[in-house]
């Protein structure tokens, strides 16, 4: 699992570097691409997300002590969280969707950085759009292990499975650590002054 | 198997830092630091993704192999980020005489020269003059 979350960095850090020399090279566009997104809903889905980390490792220690109740209700709770998540996404993506943000043949965007901005939402969505993969991956994984923790599957002694989909769900939160502040975040303040 | 197994408090505990530190780096997001903000939004990033490995991964109780395989990851991530970064960040950093710093950075390629046309383009003064005649 270890070696799979290590290739999977690799397969996010690819576009990071692209996003990094984009940056280097439109800093007014980024400036400008930030101000679209919305910083409460990802602020809120931040939240959401390691909100979700804390109830999927109270989950793995539940299966650790053999609590096999409490494990499936973490589980839920988690699944829960995520689909939350989602929602959350999708509506934003809807937005960009009606604005004509979306990158492509349809793309409206007023201002001298229009063009440069296209390249920002297109790092915005490629970034975002395989985190929300991963998302929904995880979310069919935590959903069968769910239910292989509620037919007792799991013990003390062998409780693998949900400690790797843990691994797996914990992952795509750090993902995300990164991509709120680099989306969202830096460089909005040099808009304000 | 049978791994450490952590307080509840303890997730609790990491669970807080971290929407303490989610609250720090966006109020940070509205005061303009100048180029500052960019690395104290990556510092607070890592510090948290730091606090999400050790301790909702395990890895802080993990054995010498998962932590150096964790490792791996961010030393090729840092390969990766810091040799091509190191480039396209310290060209136009020195120019040769005749040269320019804009050379590598974006090569442009005009279209391909026409291709003369032996009949009808006597406008055209780039024809080949030197034609053999048979």
């Amino acid at each position: 699992m270890w070696i799979f979350l290590v290739t999977e960095v690799m397969f996010f850090g690819g576009l990071l570097m692209a996003y990094l020399l984009y940056r280097v090279w439109y800093p007014l566009a980024w400036s400008e691409g930030s101000l679209e997104l919305d910083i409460r809903l990802g602020g809120f889905n931040t939240v959401v997300l390691i909100g979700s980390s804390l109830t999927m490792a109270l989950a793995v220690r539940s299966a650790q002590t053999g609590a096999q109740k409490a494990t499936v209700r973490w589980l839920l709770l988690t699944m829960a969280l995520g689909l939350t998540f989602l929602v959350v996404k999708f509506f934003e993506y809807r937005e960009k969707y009606l604005l004509h943000h979306i990158p492509g043949p349809n793309f409206q965007f007023e201002g001298p950085e229009a063009a440069h901005v296209q390249i920002f939402l297109s790092l915005y969505f490629g970034l975002t759009g395989l985190h929300a993969l991963h998302m929904v991956v995880g979310f069919c994984v935590l959903a069968v292990i769910t239910w292989m923790a509620h037919r007792r599957r799991f013990s003390p002694e062998w409780y693998t499975p949900v400690e790797l989909s843990g691994l797996y769900w914990h992952f795509v939160d750090i993902v995300w650590i990164f991509l709120f502040p680099l989306l969202y975040l830096v460089d909005r303040a040099h808009h304000l002054s | 198997m049978s791994g450490h197994v952590s307080p509840k408090t303890t997730y609790y505990a990491i669970f807080g830092a971290l929407m303490v530190l989610t609250a720090i780096t966006v109020t940070i997001a509205f005061i303009n630091l100048g180029p500052l903000n960019f690395p104290v939004a990556l510092g607070i990033a890592i510090l948290k993704a730091t606090l999400v490995i050790l301790f909702f991964m395990h890895v802080k109780y993990s054995s010498q192999l998962t932590k150096l395989i964790c490792g791996t990851a961010f030393f090729f991530l840092f390969v990766l980020f810091g040799l091509t970064l190191s480039d396209y960040l310290s060209r136009g950093w020195f120019v040769a005489p005749g040269g320019t710093a804009a050379a590598g950075t974006r090569v442009t390629i005009g279209p391909p020269a026409p291709i003369a046309e032996p009949a009808g383009q006597t406008e055209s003064d780039t024809e080949p003059q030197t034609a053999p005649e048979r």
